[in-house]
């Protein structure tokens, strides 16, 4: 191996440089349509980069296949592609594709529409490879401001809109605040281990007692730094107000894919360098998971706008994730993969049909928009239907499958009365689900303008709604994947 | 054919269903003919499950097994015993009778309403028939969402309310149920080294008591909420009286039994040590004859039509409940053969008030009176329901009763002696019902012009008495039919009772059957 750059590296770096080169070339050729109208082409650029960088993922999971090798470690462990990254990175493509392939419309509608967004979301999604490949604090941390800052501009993209305004601010604030307490816990692993391998930290923390003031420190306040990524209780408060003002598009994207990106980091972080410190943020992580769950939900009951209530729905949701990792057993971790899969399927599509109901003139984002909805779309509103039924986690809908595992992981190393409060929840999360239910299919139908309806929103539903039916119904690839993936 | 007879009883509702979600909704005559064929079809490709059902074995018949999802050991596994039989027959008639009663009543939305009966009745079938704990739990929560919205979309003035309380109660039941299977699943891991969810394999465990009683109080919350047992039962006279006739039928006569059946099926079998449990045993019972006796006065104080029959199905399910925790063949027997003549004639006594709500739109008791006079066949009609309801001799409800008495008796006179009065309060509140609407002068001058039962509405009816007739009359074949899985369930909780009350239970069984044939 050469000592700056060798072929290796470069294979790793595939995707990720891929990404990039697709955004740039958004940033640099953005003249060359002039129009609104013309902006949709970016789409199809944000589509054949997706489609480049999964070539270059598909060699490097085909290379792990065939090479037999457990990971591709490149720039002397900073970066590691291992199988757990790959499975993370689909997700973000899935994400990054289903966004895309919905956002032209609705920037029409907005009348927003600009070649940037569509190099952020490239960027955004390079940030997350870095999140998901990394092993190395300053890499992960390079990764999550990567991330992070193309989802502060892509939160406040509607420059006219107070609310969208508003939003970026309070992220932008909250984030800054929140990186800084991460850092300061990396600098203290960096203090502890003097390095910043996770590998070599991993080393120094396992070498000092569990109850070790600076060790507790140091994973107090990463953790401060990664529950609020996650949206978890009381980190959680950017998020409602990030979801409700931001463009309905980078709501569904940061509530996926940002999401995904952060417990794939958190995993890194808690399975890596902080797993021998279990004892201590065990019990730390459960009382989080349980407030979780509790703001959550409780809070998403009496929401008005979907918007925000989904928001709630999706920090009840980093709750239940969390669980398995509490557990931290194989199936828990297992579990966390298979959820991170279906909930970013299952949750996109619930943002589909909130974007096709932003219409010319009509914001379209309370439940009340939401009225007789059967008798204008029916398709939509069955499509919604079982969104949510898989929210809720109802079988024989995906939604099912992530929390059959957090539940069984749970049993298996007897958190009982955990399990008791997290299945309980799922009955409170029905009944606020089912309100957006009701409303769609008991409702009056008040406003009679068509939906908002592209071809790009109609394949990207049915992506999602094929799928969240078909992992339900056989899950078996799926399950194999994250089994696969997460096999330690 | 024969080896796929059951999975096609049992996808046959969800074949209909999907074809009909390509039928445009605007031509609503074709999909009621379409619906109500797929009932009937539905049904009569359920017979040969009885003529070739062999009542001499014992186990499962039909059965059909492959790999589902094989990484976490679930197999989609099927078969049917007796006990399952009488309950997926029950289905299937009832389940064609709802679609049939409701041509008239259901005018808005046609295409959902007839879709969600048909994927009712995948679900419900699914229930009985499924051997693989998954498949069984992804079946009764299939269930759910179709109910919700038979309640929620054609229901009465407070439907929303009753539809997000059942989904609810019975939610937060089958949640915690899960942990419940979760924990043998596991156990089974444990001890075996392989993830399973096959009954059978569960079947196999040997678990500590303590253990098994916190499985059982798991299921026990799942089930006794689905029956619904005191205190549970909250949710159903708000979704009986709400619901639209067709629901309120298919709730009573099906879904209620979905609880009963998880308790013979499941928490029996997998739980022995816990089943037999003192405590739980009297806790069971207990709270079986509070519902039985609760049940029954608080029918008694109604004045409203729907919502007495409602709270009889408490009463009655009860007994059902008691038969189980009986823990002897009659009590078993009984409850099961309980578990349809109350699918039977509460099933009737729903399609009668829907009759009548269909004339009238009130189910207000102190609007009717006299009715015998304008509407003869219907008076005749309701008499019959409401006689094989209350338990009289000749008709199904009498031979049902008799055997869980009797095996009331055999575990514990008190239990007897208490549920005995739900038999005669029983009596009151239906022969007063019958009374205050359909005898003495007519006092309300709308009711003088009342139209009687037309062809079809009779049609709905005729199965029903000839099948409550039949159980009344001649029940011997049903007790054979229960024969076998009721001994097999005996033999497994408690192993002793055959050995040690051989003799006893040899002339048991022929007096319950003799008993109700004689009258």
């Amino acid at each position: 191996m050469s000592q700056y750059y060798s072929t290796n590296e470069a294979f790793a770096l595939t995707p990720a440089l891929t990404l990039a080169l697709f955004g740039c070339w958004i940033l640099v050729f953005d003249f060359l349509f002039a129009n609104s109208k013309q902006k949709r082409y970016f789409a199809l650029v944000v589509v054949a980069g997706l489609i480049f960088a999964g070539v270059g993922l598909y060699r490097q999971q085909a290379f792990l296949a065939t090479s037999g090798d457990s990971s591709i470690i490149a720039f002397s462990g900073a970066l590691t592609i291992d199988r757990f990254a790959l499975y993370f990175n689909w997700v973000f493509e899935l994400a990054t594709l289903i966004v895309a392939l919905v956002s032209y419309n609705y920037l029409e509608i907005e009348g927003e529409h600009h070649g940037e967004y569509y190099a952020l979301l490239l960027f955004a999604q390079c940030g997350m490879f870095f999140l998901a490949a990394g092993t190395d604090l300053v890499t992960l941390f390079i990764g999550l401001e990567l991330m992070a800052l193309c989802f502060y501009v892509m939160v406040g993209f509607l420059r006219g809109d107070k609310r969208s305004n508003e939003a970026a601010i309070k992220y932008l604030l909250l984030g800054a605040f929140s990186s800084g307490f991460l850092v300061y816990g990396f600098s203290i692993m960096y203090g502890l281990a003097g390095s910043t391998r996770l590998t070599d930290v991993a080393a120094a923390i396992a070498a000092r007692p569990a109850w070790d003031p600076l060790v507790f420190l140091a994973m107090t306040t990463t953790a401060v730094g990664l529950l609020f990524k996650i949206s978890a209780a009381p980190f959680h408060m950017w998020a409602p107000d990030a979801y409700e003002g931001a463009p309905t598009t980078i709501t569904a994207y940061l509530s996926v894919a940002s999401k995904a990106a952060s417990f794939a980091f958190l995993l890194r972080i808690f399975l890596g360098p902080l797993a021998p410190a279990r004892d201590a943020w065990e019990p730390l992580l459960a009382a989080v998971a349980i407030l979780t769950m509790t703001i959550g939900n409780l809070a998403a009951i009496s929401q008005t706008n979907i918007k925000r209530l989904l928001a709630y729905s999706s920090i009840s949701h980093a709750g239940y994730m969390l669980l398995g990792l509490i557990a931290g057993n194989d199936t828990g971790i297992q579990g966390i993969a298979v959820y991170v899969m279906v909930y970013a399927f299952m949750n996109l599509g619930a943002f589909l049909v909130v974007i096709a109901l932003r219409r010319k003139n009509i914001i379209g984002d309370d439940v009340d928009d939401m009225a007789g909805l059967m008798y204008r779309s029916p398709g939509y509103a069955v499509l919604m239907l079982i969104f949510l039924l898989s929210l809720a986690g109802i079988p024989p809908t995906a939604g099912f499958l992530g929390k059959y595992y957090i539940f069984l992981s749970l049993i298996e190393t007897h958190h009982y009365l955990l399990a008791v409060i997290a299945t309980l929840y799922v009955a409170v999360a029905i009944y606020y689900y089912f309100r957006i239910v009701k409303t769609m299919f008991v409702g009056e139908l008040t406003e009679k303008a068509p939906l908002a309806t592209s071809f790009g929103l109609r394949v990207a539903l049915g992506i999602t709604g094929v799928l969240t039916l078909a992992v339900g119904v056989y899950p078996e690839p799926v399950l194999r994947l994250a089994q696969n993936s997460f096999l330690r | 054919m024969d080896q796929h007879l059951l999975s096609i009883v049992l996808f046959t509702p969800l074949a209909g269903f999907l074809i009909l979600l390509l039928i445009p909704g605007k031509q609503k005559d074709l999909i009621k003919v379409w619906a109500n064929l797929v009932g009937f079809v539905g049904f009569l490709i359920s017979l040969p499950l009885v003529s070739r059902f062999d009542k001499g074995i014992s186990g499962f018949q039909f059965q059909e097994s492959t790999d589902w999802i094989p990484s976490i050991g679930a197999h989609f596994h099927i078969g049917i015993d007796g006990i399952s039989l009488l309950l997926i027959m029950l289905t299937t008639l009832v389940g064609f009778l709802a679609i049939l009663c409701s041509w008239n009543a259901i005018d808005e939305r046609v295409k959902e309403y007839y879709a969600m009966f048909l994927l009712l009745q995948t679900g419900m079938i699914g229930v009985f028939v499924s051997l693989d704990f998954f498949l069984f739990y992804v079946f009764w929560e299939l269930v759910l969402v179709p109910m919700y919205f038979i309640i929620g979309v054609w229901g009465g003035p407070r439907k929303l309310y009753a539809a997000i309380k059942f989904f609810l109660y019975t939610l937060a039941g089958s949640v915690l149920m899960l942990l419940g299977i979760l924990t043998l699943y596991f156990q089974y891991h444990q001890q075996f080294g392989a993830y399973t969810f096959e009954i059978a394999e569960l079947m196999k465990l040997d678990l500590p008591l303590g253990l098994q009683q916190w499985v059982f109080w798991s299921f026990f919350i799942g089930f006794a909420i689905k029956v619904p047992m005191f205190p549970f039962h909250t949710w159903l006279p708000d979704a009986h009286v709400e619901a639209p006739t067709a629901g309120s039928v298919i709730l009573a006569s099906v879904l209620l039994k979905m609880g009963t059946y998880g308790f013979i099926r499941f928490s029996l079998p997998l739980l022995p040590k816990a089943s037999v449990d003192q405590t739980i045993v009297q806790v069971l019972a207990v709270l079986s004859i509070i519902g039985i006796i609760y049940g029954a006065l608080v029918s008694l104080m109604q004045q409203d039509w729907k919502k007495l029959v409602a709270y009889s199905s408490v009463s009655h399910l009860g007994f059902c409940t008691l038969g189980i925790f009986a823990l002897n063949p009659n009590g078993l027997a009984g409850s099961v053969l309980q578990q349809v003549n109350h699918g039977i004639s509460t099933g009737m006594l729903f399609l009668i008030i829907g009759v009548i709500y269909e004339r009238r739109h009130t189910r207000e008791i102190a609007e009717y009176g006299g009715l015998a006079h304008v509407m003869p066949k219907f008076a005749t009609v309701f008499a019959i329901a409401m006689l094989s309801s209350a338990g009289l001799p000749l008709l199904n409800g009498f031979v049902g009763e008799f055997a869980i008495l009797q095996g009331a008796f055999e575990a514990s006179h008190a239990w007897a002696a208490f549920s005995v009065m739900g038999v005669i309060l029983g009596a009151a509140y239906l022969l007063w019902l019958y009374q205050r609407t359909m005898l003495g002068q007519v006092t309300n001058g709308r009711n003088l012009h009342l139209p009687d039962l037309s062809l079809r509405e009779l049609v709905v009816f005729v199965p029903l008495i000839a099948w409550g007739f039949w159980i009344g009359i001649y029940p011997k074949p049903y007790f054979d039919l229960l024969d076998k899985p009721v001994q097999q369930i005996v033999e497994r909780v408690r192993p002793d009772y055959y050995q040690g009350g051989a003799q006893r239970v040899a002339s048991a069984k022929p007096r319950a059957v003799e008993a109700g044939a004689a009258q």
